[in-house]
């Protein structure tokens, strides 16, 4: 065992990076012992403290490096030395940008673009706090998210009403806000209508319909699909249909919900009565969406016109009853309201017997999965299904393009469309997209076609044909 | 009438937080999106957020806090001996640094600190005496923080001892501390050796004094201006004061010639001691971030974090919105580097109120303009930068004066809000020092800890169900 003391007069570095040799000198092979360190008082009481000769250090000044070794032998010292210099001339590779962490919070991220409006789609129980503090800071509100406490909305909504800030949602699955799309929604382009909707799929229904007719929109406001009810009392619709009355780019207004409370409904109704500019109603269960585009195109001054369709004769399908398997609430539900003339009573979960039309959107199908307009995995699963099964004729199934939904997804549909057709049954699609949409509308419809689908732009008129699928063969 | 023109009119431009498929179809519509990498808060805090957030008034109260702790001008006016300054301040009474505690649990470092000031006050014989009489129950502790003083490490604070006193130039406030003693072995690290309780007894008789004398002659000194000039020559105001050290004495150079009525080799006794205490003015940065965070206290609903603070037992929080209260958690061990032969086995866990500079945006939070110390984290400049950015997240202002340079003179990250603590997961980073586990030891090494998010989850809990009160 040797020790060595060595001084190196004027030698300066910080205490860090001598803090950092010394750990490096004590972590050399053969070394039991090392310091290095500027010579102050502090550090030569801790030499004294390790036991070194202190002679060697006699003298020595702050401004000294002092090198102390404990070892096993000359290698070992040698070693230490070159560990040193190594520690000390030590030039760190360059490092990574000065980039800001990512913002954890959407506030953070909101303030680091100036954003204007905030999407939320945390899981439901936490979004009020994030939309509350956006709400503070001035900002409005998308909630994608469902499952909010309506005690919560209200409070968001009333917020939002007090500061001149609109809240959209909770559950709101489309809006357009000057030409961008949120959510799931259709490109469209700009034009005179103005949509306030309590209805995701409502709205979408309503962007294509429009689409196709050569109307543009410029915003499509949702809010959320509570917003008619009794507790909320259309806080947002209100304060939307307002603003789309005061905003010179729009020249008719379109109020889209699902079935409303009544009292509210009168409300909105009594409210569309002061605008200044024409607004048509349309509330699920009273009108359906095409009699409301074609309404709007009246108010316009546009002719009416044929929707895109796409048909194929499937009057001999085997016969039986109709199962609607959808991704789209309000899609399901207008089809239930179309339908029920034709087909009497209608089911709406698996299960029920006779027709019975299923909104796959709902919470109870999309436990731990994506939502069926992306994945369709559990409605492919269910459209082969129902082609095994004698008692079901007709198939009748939406699928809805745009931002946010599955790319392509005529191409997973359409192998299994083909066999449910040759296994009998009849197959109507409801197809909701533009022509300006990512998946492409009409090659979209041409796939399924091709496949042996009846294509209906119109959910309605795709609901009815369904209906009269089925009630004609069974007349037969 | 509601007015909503702003939405219509302008281009929208949006924050996601939440499934990246909504924030991807945005940007597949050519729009610029800023997405925020979410997290769900502490679990055992949804319940209390979502009740503060219903309450509505939280937001509202934290700017007022935070404008409080910012609105106060820290002077230095004046050394005083502590029992002149503490009212009830018994011959018997210790205050130390944290939350409370009692001799049974004390640290290391705290019991070594108690010895020394029992035998520094006469006390106490010997350091078994010492030991015999607190375990008796014979010293009367108490934090400094319920007092308006800090001290680091140990933070003892005896009768005797000189504290500087600081007043707030645009309000009322005072606060104090004790005057740092040096590193190595010295009081506040536990240390009680002869050599300890000299230099303790030499700073009563002629540091106290003589700066006393010279500030009184002077005038007030204006720290907030020494700091704030500090972070930008590589001072974070918690681990390196080197800068702010030496504006001190160019500050009251002068005054320690010509205004100090005592004789010269005193007078040059205490420059060569300020001269040579890279540390000397840590204990007045904290003192003037005690003053602002005791402005900011008492503000109903507001989750602004007014105290961290930690005696070697436990780290204790203190919320404005919650009062005299404290949420305690046991104090983490310190990753960092250590003196000489010393290894994270002879460290005692994190002490000391040196934590209130990372309570008003310096230390841990200011630590993108103190370069010369990242290799405490073992870290580059860059990751320096990047720790204080990760800062604002979990903060409610940026200080209008403590400015960073690397950062385009962006103000700290000031004014921790608990709330959103919980809600990130972010933690409090925090710049310290570390002291030995043995009594008498002293300083082991240096390095970072982070606030244990027990105390913040306890605090939301508890200023969540103060609204409900109220």
């Amino acid at each position: 065992m040797i020790s060595r003391v060595e001084l190196f007069p004027g030698r300066y570095h910080d205490s860090v990076r001598l803090m950092q040799a010394s750990r490096a000198l004590q972590d050399v092979p053969g070394i039991d012992d090392a310091l290095v360190a500027m010579a102050t008082e502090l550090n030569l009481s801790l030499l004294e403290d390790m036991a070194f000769d202190m002679a060697a250090v006699a003298g020595a000044g702050t401004n000294d490096l002092l090198l102390a070794l404990r070892g096993e032998g000359e290698e070992a010292i040698t070693l230490a030395h070159q560990v040193l210099e190594d520690a000390l001339s030590h030039k760190a590779a360059p490092s990574g940008g000065l980039d800001a962490p990512d913002p954890k919070t959407v506030g953070t991220a909101a303030d680091a673009g100036e954003a204007n409006i905030v999407l939320l789609s945390v899981p439901g129980e936490h979004a009020f706090v994030e939309a509350m503090e956006a709400l503070h800071t001035g900002r409005h509100v998308m909630i994608f998210s469902d499952n909010v406490p309506v005690e919560q909305e209200l409070l968001l909504k009333q917020f939002g009403a007090d500061h001149d800030l609109l809240v959209m949602g909770p559950d709101c699955g489309t809006a357009v806000v000057n030409g961008l799309g949120l959510g799931f929604a259709n490109a469209v382009p700009p034009g005179p209508v103005g949509i306030v909707g309590a209805s995701g799929t409502g709205i979408q229904q309503m962007l294509c319909l429009l689409d196709d007719a050569g109307v543009g929109v410029r915003h499509a406001l949702g809010t959320g699909s509570h917003d008619l009810s009794e507790d909320i009392g259309a806080i947002s619709t209100l304060q939307g249909l307002a603003a789309l009355d005061a905003d010179p780019s729009v020249d008719v207004i379109s109020v889209i919900s699902k079935p409303p409370a009544l009292p509210v409904a009168a409300r909105v109704r009594a409210a569309a009565a002061e605008c200044i500019k024409p607004v048509v109603i349309t509330f699920m269960g009273e009108t359906t969406l095409e009699e409301g585009a074609g309404e709007v195109l009246a108010k316009l001054g546009k002719p009416s016109v044929r929707y895109a369709s796409w048909e194929v004769s499937q009057d001999d399908h085997r016969g039986g009853t109709v199962r609607g398997l959808f991704s789209g609430g309000t899609l399901r539900d207008e089809a239930h309201f179309v339908a029920m003339p034709l087909l009497g009573d209608i089911g709406k979960r698996e299960g029920d017997s006779g027709h019975t039309f299923i909104d796959y959107g709902d919470d109870e199908y999309t436990q731990g999965r994506a939502h069926p307009m992306i994945d369709q995995t559990v409605r492919i699963e269910r459209l082969a299904a129902a082609a095994a099964d004698p008692s079901i004729g007709v198939i009748l199934m939406d699928v809805v393009l745009g931002f946010g939904s599955n790319a392509d997804p005529a191409a997973e549909l359409a192998p299994v469309i083909e066999e449910a057709i040759s296994a009998g049954s009849a197959v109507v699609v409801s197809l909701c997209g533009t022509r300006g949409d990512p998946q492409n509308r009409d090659a979209q419809a041409s796939a399924l076609h091709a496949a042996g689908a009846s294509v209906w732009l119109s959910n309605a008129a795709a609901a009815m044909e369904a209906a009269r699928l089925a009630t004609t063969r069974t007349a037969v | 009438m509601t007015d909503l023109s702003p939405l219509l009119d302008n281009d929208p431009v949006v924050a996601t937080a939440g499934t990246d498929m909504l924030a991807d179809s945005i940007e597949q519509q050519g729009s610029t999106v800023f997405r925020a990498d979410w997290q769900p808060p502490h679990p055992d805090t949804a319940a209390a957020l979502a009740r503060l957030a219903t309450d509505g008034r939280m937001a509202e109260a934290n700017a007022a806090a935070v404008d409080r702790l910012l609105a106060v001008r820290p002077h230095l006016v004046d050394v005083r001996i502590a029992r002149d300054v503490f009212a009830g301040m018994s011959e018997r009474t210790l205050f130390h640094a944290g939350p409370p505690i009692e001799w049974e649990r004390a640290s290391g470092p705290m019991r070594g600190a108690i010895i020394g000031a029992m035998l520094y006050e006469g006390l106490a014989s010997d350091p078994d005496d010492a030991t015999a009489r607190a375990a008796r129950g014979e010293i009367e502790l108490s934090p400094c923080h319920h007092h308006g003083a800090v001290g680091p490490m140990a933070g003892v604070t005896s009768p005797s001892m000189p504290v500087a006193v600081i007043e707030d130039g645009a309000g009322s406030g005072v606060s104090y501390s004790t005057l740092n003693e040096g590193l190595g072995k010295v009081l506040r690290y536990g240390a009680f050796a002869p050599e300890v309780i000299e230099r303790l007894q030499w700073m009563d008789r002629v540091l106290g004094p003589v700066l006393g004398a010279a500030l009184r002659s002077r005038g007030p000194v204006d720290l907030q201006s020494l700091i704030a000039q500090a972070l930008q020559m590589g001072d974070d105001g918690h681990n390196r004061n080197r800068a702010v050290t030496s504006l001190f004495l160019r500050e009251i150079g002068a005054a320690l010639v010509e205004g100090a009525d005592a004789p010269v080799d005193q007078r040059l006794e205490v420059f060569k001691f300020v001269d040579g205490n890279d540390h000397f003015m840590l204990n007045l940065v904290m003192a003037a971030g005690k003053l602002g965070s005791d402005a900011a206290a008492g503000v109903t609903a507001s989750s602004l974090v007014t105290v961290m603070a930690r005696n070697g037992t436990d780290f204790g929080v203190r919320l404005s919105g919650t009062g005299d209260e404290w949420f305690t958690a046991p104090a983490p061990p310190v990753a960092g580097l250590y003196l000489g032969a010393f290894t994270e086995e002879d460290a005692s866990p994190d002490i000391g109120d040196s934590t209130i500079t990372e309570t008003v945006g310096l230390g841990g939070f200011a630590m993108a303009a103190a370069p010369a110390i990242v290799g405490f984290v073992g870290g580059t400049a860059a990751g320096a930068v990047r720790r204080t950015l990760a800062m604002y997240e979990i903060t409610l202002a940026e200080h209008p004066s403590y400015q960073i340079p690397m950062l385009e003179f962006r103000g700290t990250p000031t004014g921790i809000d608990a709330g959103r603590v919980v809600r990130t997961g972010v933690l409090p980073q925090i710049n310290t020092g570390v002291a030995g586990k043995v009594p008498g030891t002293g300083m082991v090494g240096a390095g970072l800890v982070e606030a244990p998010i027990e105390c913040f989850v306890d605090g939301i809990n508890a200023l969540a169900a103060s609204v409900n009160k109220s």
